[in-house]
């Protein structure tokens, strides 16, 4: 692909020495192209997160290369060229909700002028106008992890890192979430890459969903997901968004599906 | 204008004061009513049973303690609440003076621990070991090894809020979420960035926990200290003087133990405020 | 075995390093005895005095054992009776958290007038309050701070109060006593001996410090101190071992809240 933010050539990642060695990721390689929205799929313990960190330098590869944005993963990490959400919105008790969105511009000394304005526009961006002065304690589940996507999001980074986000959340926050999101990333156009359980959320956000094999995970394959943008409440009811749903499903349970809809064929 | 926030603190900090007048108001009416029981007869009124304890020997009327604040301490002198409020201001110097270099001894130490595991291993054993030792027995014996006077006094506070605080500040440091510390890392931080924005904020909870005991502890050790070192001018010595000479004079001993107290209480809510100001806002309000 | 070794080590290099580092210090400088004992005067005046400290540091540990048994049912007693009326609970607290900043130890003359100075009860008295408040806050702590989802169990069970009192409130607290208990042992100690500062029979380890140092006999002095502080933390550990057994099921981690 032409314009790709991040390369991933040949990763290896292992955990522990000696005896306790355990293999969590093996021959990674994965290519995301500039604003794209890719998934990441695959049974617990397929090492998903860990490929997620080990792109935010958050942790080294034991072989393999990394390259974000034309450069090291480390380098990018230290030029902040991504920004991160956890599946916990960790966002500090003591700070207001504004407080929390300007910590990454407080770190970094080239962000600091227009500080609050910049906080206060990226609160409107997840639609939390008027809760500045909030503390933490007194927002939903869902508003705390707005404001964790607005915190990492405030800095405009190239990439966006999202480690289940919505893992913690009922059913119908996060179906309106995921509709926010796509919504902050059609106006940001910020690449993201998104780790699920959820295989149909990772059908409804993705224009790629990366599938991922058990431990030692491998990518058995990336599906490109060319349902019509942008996505909404009828996209759910689309006739081919079941269809990407079954395909992914069946390539996790490893068998081979000639077309969407059409009889199975096992795979030996 | 006021958020709901604060006006529910005032609220909670206004009945903290009532219920607390009250329970002091009820004990008075008691004291009163186990003279009345068991005291000393007087021209008006036989009391039914004798109880020692009770007598106006052991337990001054509450008016006569409240009258003695007024008159001479000794011949010819200032008023007693005049020489006990010096005496008090004298010792809380003492105390808050060794508080505040013993917090920022404390403090400066639980960060430097947080940052070498080494050091901490070899010394965090002794700043435990010590909390089970009577420092506060000791006071005399240092206030009279360093020739006495008001600085050896604040150095035995500055010992009692020192090791409290160094614990407390360790695990405080140590309390944030590690994902926290991992989103500061995305941010590739500084170590004093982590400390400054992370770190220290996270402490605070147990910091002031640790303050407010140590808060009462230097008062009680200054008082402690003032007592073998011939220091005259705390409330030590008020407490010492008027108990050589208690037959004289029941209430003026009662007197200075209330302005001791109040001495206790009050740097106690010194503390207490300053961590409702530091701390506010930050976690749902809960009982007490 | 090992590790558990080096993990010490560094403590333990520390503590033999002072008491090298002091002795030769005191040695080379020419430090005045009755300026800073060497640590080999101060194991010195301990052998010689042996008997002496001895006797008293028992006198005193009897006083503050009384003191602490004293106090300790009365706080218990109270915090029961608070918690049943869980109203006056909320209306007692703030007073219980002022009484606990006040030092305590100026009744100390009071108690000596009331009980006789000679009177190991005065002393005992003093400890009794000391000890009072820590107890009776954490106790009263740990019978109302139960979790709500724990209580619901119980009314579902159409438990009465006495049943959920007996069954849920009374366990939750015992690692809060158990705490309050670890922090009143030391508490009780210092406060028998400072008690006795203000005066007290001949044979008790406060008046034995007060007037070795007042005869600037330092290394009696710091002598009867370390006795005291083995005292201290054997008493300490006496509690431990106690809430090793009557509450293993639960990890001794709580911070004492005097606050």
């Amino acid at each position: 692909m032409t314009d790709s933010v991040v390369r991933v050539r040949g990763v290896d990642k292992v955990f522990g020495v000696g005896a306790d060695k355990t293999p969590a990721l093996q021959s990674i390689d994965l290519e995301i192209p500039k604003g794209a929205f890719v998934s990441l799929i695959g049974p617990s313990g397929c090492g998903k997160s860990t490929l997620l960190r080990l792109i935010g330098d958050l942790t080294q590869p034991s072989a393999g290369t990394i390259e974000v944005n034309g450069k090291t993963a480390h380098r990018a990490r230290v030029d902040r060229d991504y920004g991160m959400v956890f599946q916990a919105p960790v966002l500090f008790d003591w700070r207001t909700v504004q407080g929390n969105v300007e910590l990454p511009l407080e770190v970094s000394a080239k962000d600091r002028a227009g500080r609050a304005d910049r906080a206060r526009a990226m609160l409107a961006l997840v639609e939390l106008s008027g809760f500045e002065r909030r503390y933490p304690w007194q927002l939903s589940g869902g508003m705390q992890q707005r404001v964790a996507i607005a915190r990492a999001l405030s800095f405009e980074p190239a990439i966006l890192l999202m480690d289940e986000p919505f893992g913690a959340l009922d059913e119908m926050t996060r179906e309106r979430l995921n509709l926010e999101l796509l919504r902050i990333w059609k106006q940001t156009g910020t690449t993201t890459v998104f780790v699920t359980h959820s295989i149909p959320e990772a059908v409804f956000l993705s224009t790629h969903v990366a599938v991922m094999s058990a431990r030692p995970g491998r990518i058995l394959e990336v599906i490109p997901v060319d349902l019509p943008q942008p996505r909404n409440d009828l996209t759910r009811e689309d006739e081919r968004y079941f269809g990407f749903i079954k395909r992914v499903r069946e390539r996790l349970r490893g068998r081979d599906v000639v077309r969407p809809g059409a009889a199975e064929v096992a795979a030996s | 204008m006021l958020s709901s926030i604060y006006t529910f603190a005032v609220f909670r900090a206004a009945r903290s004061v009532l219920s607390f007048l009250v329970v002091i108001a009820a004990l008075a009416v008691l004291w009163e009513v186990v003279k009345l029981l068991g005291g000393d007869p007087s021209e008006a009124w036989t009391p039914p049973f004798q109880w020692t304890v009770a007598s106006d020997l052991n337990m001054p009327h509450l008016w006569d303690i409240a009258a003695s604040f007024v008159e001479p301490a000794q011949r010819n002198g200032p008023p007693l609440g005049i020489v006990l409020v010096n005496a008090g201001f004298f010792t809380f110097r003492e105390a808050f003076g060794g508080f505040v270099f013993g917090a920022v001894l404390g403090l400066a130490l639980a960060i430097v621990f947080v940052h070498s595991r080494m050091l901490e291993r070899a010394l965090v054993p002794y700043v435990v070991a010590s909390q089970t030792v009577p420092i506060i027995a000791i006071a005399p014996v240092v206030v009279i090894w360093l020739r006495g006077g008001w600085l050896a006094v604040a150095v035995i506070s500055a010992y009692l809020t020192f090791f409290p605080v160094t614990i407390a500040g360790l695990r405080g440091l140590r309390s944030p979420d590690p994902r926290a510390l991992e989103l500061m890392r995305s941010y590739a931080s500084s170590s004093r960035d982590v400390l400054l924005k992370v770190r220290l904020p996270a402490a605070a909870p147990y910091l002031f926990a640790a303050f407010k005991i140590a808060a009462t502890a230097s008062v009680v050790g200054a008082i402690i200290g003032e007592l073998p070192s011939g220091i005259r001018d705390g409330l030590g010595g008020a407490i010492l003087n008027f108990n050589q000479f208690y037959v004289s004079g029941p209430p003026k001993l009662w007197a200075a133990i209330i302005v001791a107290a109040i001495v206790g209480i009050g740097f106690f809510a010194l503390v207490r405020a300053a961590e409702v100001l530091f701390l506010r806002g930050r976690t749902a309000p809960s009982d007490a | 075995m090992t590790k558990r070794i080096g993990h010490y080590l560094p403590a333990a290099l520390v503590f033999v390093g002072v008491l090298g580092l002091w002795e030769l210090a005191v040695r080379a400088f020419g430090i005045q005895q009755f300026l800073l004992p060497p640590p080999s005067s101060i194991a010195a005046a301990f052998v010689e005095h042996f008997d002496e400290l001895m006797t008293v540091g028992r006198n005193t540990l009897v006083e503050a054992v009384g003191g602490l048994v004293i106090g300790g049912v009365a706080a218990l007693v109270v915090a029961f009776a608070i918690a049943r009326w869980a109203s006056a609970s909320r209306a007692l607290l703030p007073f219980a958290i002022a009484a606990n900043s006040v030092p305590i130890i100026a009744f100390a003359p009071i108690m000596n007038n009331w009980f006789g100075i000679l009177n190991p009860l005065s002393k005992m008295m003093v400890v009794a309050v000391l000890v009072f408040f820590p107890i009776m806050i954490n106790t009263l702590r740990g019978l109302t701070l139960v979790d709500q989802a724990s209580l619901e169990l119980m009314r579902s069970y159409a438990a009465s109060e006495r049943a959920i009192f007996a069954k849920v409130r009374v366990p939750n607290a015992l690692p809060y006593i158990f705490t309050a208990l670890k922090v009143s042992a030391t508490l009780s100690l210092i406060g028998a001996i400072v008690a006795e500062y203000f005066g007290g029979a001949r044979s008790v380890l406060g008046q034995f410090i007060i007037t070795e140092a007042a005869f600037f006999r330092f290394a009696n002095a710091w002598a009867a101190i370390v006795v005291a502080s083995a005292v201290s933390i054997a008493f300490f550990l006496i509690i431990l071992a106690i809430e090793r057994v009557a509450i293993p099921w639960h990890a001794s981690a709580r911070i004492v809240d005097s606050s």
